[in-house]
């Protein structure tokens, strides 16, 4: 049963992953890039990630795609000019396929670490997956989280440079 | 996992039942909207098809339902067909984590009065109402046309600037049940319901959810006196219809959400939990009748003054002096 | 749970799109949007690993990321704008002058 959830949430992804780079107007890659997202959730759920999954769903789908769309439309881009361009198309595939094939057969070859950590279903079931999160995020990476904050606040300054006419 | 038939039979049942009455609640809501508002203008409003004109809601249904379904001929066909239901869908989605009810017992089976007790709910919802966004946005886009697009991108910039205040004003409600699950905060509001605590956050949350609701005084994305009809200008028959109910549904289903946040849930003395939550939902519903029928529309610069100059450092502030009452306090 | 090496591998698929997506498309927001799809490819992975090896640490790995794309997004697509104000196209061929 979980198996063919996970067969049909794969499809989803991936056709919806191929449509993101095939579809010629943008807003029809931003949409099938949300329903990536979605399947992405949907995986975070499975792996027991709750917590994940609404912040993969807040943030992905809910502020980043919602600003792409929103530069989509104001600067009212339909359909792309056709250029031909068919042996940049033949040397990305073959670079994407390189890709899929090393990481693939690296896979395949390597066996992963046998489980250490504490954490197993029933245990973040029990305590609530918020919590361990947030535990792990305050205590052991409370400086990187520190520092997130000057990220986004030195992003806030560029954007805000960047689209201004006269500053 | 093993279910018993009963409690899948429960489950349905359930289901089927909130359904039902969302779906009639919105519809009657309109109908509710339409009288009131005619009330407070002293006007009649429908009162011809059946007693009262209660009624009319069917009448509607039948009338949308009939008229031509038009596409304009330059619109991106897909994306206009799925632009209602990506505005309606989310709402739906919403309601199945609202506890509306204390928990019944029915011959030996303990049923939850809400869909799914999720351990995420609040983040739930606010994923969830980041979604809806796209219905409005979509529907302007695939339109084609110049007053949809306006509707459109006012629509996606509103929604998005509102949600923040949003969530920042659910922060203090958080840190003070000190959970997520929709469940724990209304049980954490059997004493006192957190609108005593946390008045400034119940504002902000209403003129946020206003904003969301897409109403007057914050209908900008509509707009019929500068953009015809906004984002659904181009919209006829049961699509538009499902743009319009998707409305209604909203409305109840941020009324429930305040009444769960701030107004203590289905807690209540004397009457039962179920009739305590439509109660507090239907006030909801009525104020934002209310306002429709008393303030005008924002200026688009004024909205976005008020969203990101006033509520959202308001709501920060709050934040802060929670955390230090909590602090001191514990 | 479904084993681990599922996971990997339609984090691998994913991953794989989203590079052919930046390396064929044009349009500056498309490839935008393969980059987010490539590093949402690379969560997928902390999380399985995460889950796998019982150990936290990936999951606040992907918070960290979420931020990252999200200063990107910001810096990023006001970049786009400004530069569809001065040559009406987002086009990354039309990117070939130091100054206009």
């Amino acid at each position: 049963m979980e198996t063919l959830f996970f067969a049909i949430i794969t499809l989803v992804a991936v056709v919806s992953a191929i449509l993101v780079i095939t579809c010629k107007n943008p807003i029809n890659s931003a949409l099938s890039l949300i329903l990536t997202f979605f399947c992405l959730a949907t995986y975070y759920v499975m792996l027991d990630a709750p917590f994940m999954a609404a912040v993969q769903v807040m943030v992905y789908a809910g502020a980043i795609m919602v600003l792409i769309v929103f530069v989509i439309m104001l600067l009212n881009v339909r359909v792309d000019a056709h250029k031909k361009q068919t042996h940049k198309v033949a040397l990305g595939c073959i670079i994407g396929l390189f890709t899929l094939i090393n990481t693939a057969f690296l896979i395949f070859k390597s066996r992963a670490a046998m489980p250490m950590g504490p954490y197993n279903g029933s245990i973040i079931k029990q305590i609530g997956h918020t919590e361990l999160i947030g535990k792990e995020m305050f205590t052991t990476f409370l400086l990187p989280f520190e520092i997130t904050s000057i990220l986004l606040l030195v992003a806030i300054i560029g954007a805000v440079i960047l689209a201004k006419k006269k500053i | 996992m093993t279910a018993d038939p009963v409690d899948i039979a429960l489950f349905a049942a359930k289901l089927g039942a909130v359904f039902f009455a969302v779906l009639t609640l919105a519809a009657y809501l309109v109908f509710a909207e339409r009288r009131i508002l005619a009330w407070i203008q002293d006007r009649k409003g429908p009162n011809r098809v059946g007693p009262f004109g209660l009624l009319q809601p069917l009448a509607d249904v039948i009338k949308l339902l009939t008229k031509e379904d038009l596409v304009p001929a330059a619109a991106d066909r897909w994306l206009f067909y799925l632009a209602p239901a990506m505005a309606a869908i989310p709402a739906l989605l919403i309601f199945s984590v609202i506890p509306f009810g204390a928990p019944l017992t029915i011959a030996g089976h303990t049923l939850p009065l809400l869909i799914a007790d999720l351990n995420v709910g609040l983040l739930f919802f606010l994923a969830l109402s980041s979604i809806a966004v796209y219905g409005v946005a979509i529907g302007g886009w695939a339109s084609n046309s110049k007053y949809s697009l306006l509707g459109g991108i006012r629509g996606l910039a509103q929604l998005i600037s509102y949600e923040l205040s949003m969530g920042l004003a659910l922060v203090p409600v958080v840190m003070m049940s000190r959970s997520f699950s929709m469940t724990d905060i209304v049980t954490a509001q059997q004493s006192m319901p957190f609108i005593v605590y946390q008045p400034l956050a119940f504002i902000i949350f209403l003129i946020s959810i206003t904003a969301e609701c897409r109403r007057i005084p914050f209908d900008l994305p509509e707009a019929e006196g500068e953009l015809v009809a906004g984002f659904h200008t181009e919209y006829s028959g049961m699509r538009f219809g499902l743009f319009f109910v998707g409305e209604y549904i909203n409305i109840i289903v941020l009324g429930g959400l305040a009444a769960t946040f701030f107004l203590g849930g289905w807690h209540g003395p004397l009457l039962p939990p179920v009739i305590w939550f439509s109660i507090k939902t239907l006030a909801f519903a009525f104020l934002m009748i209310w306002l429709r029928g008393t303030l005008p529309r924002l200026r688009y610069d004024q909205l976005m003054h008020l969203g990101w100059k006033i509520l959202t450092p308001l709501a920060l502030f709050n934040i802060l002096v929670t955390a230090w009452l909590l602090f001191l306090t514990s | 749970m479904e084993n681990l090496n599922s996971y990997l591998i339609v984090s691998a698929i994913l991953f794989s799109i989203g590079t052919i997506g930046v390396l064929t498309r044009k349009n500056a927001i498309v490839m935008f949007m393969c980059i987010e799809l490539m590093l949402n490819a690379v969560n997928l992975t902390f999380v399985a690993f995460s889950r796998y090896l019982g150990n936290l640490d990936g999951q606040v790995f992907v918070f960290f990321v979420m931020t990252v794309a999200a200063a990107e997004a910001a810096v990023g697509l006001a970049l786009m704008i400004a530069f569809y104000n001065n040559r009406e196209s987002i086009d990354v061929d039309d990117v070939n002058l130091m100054k206009w």
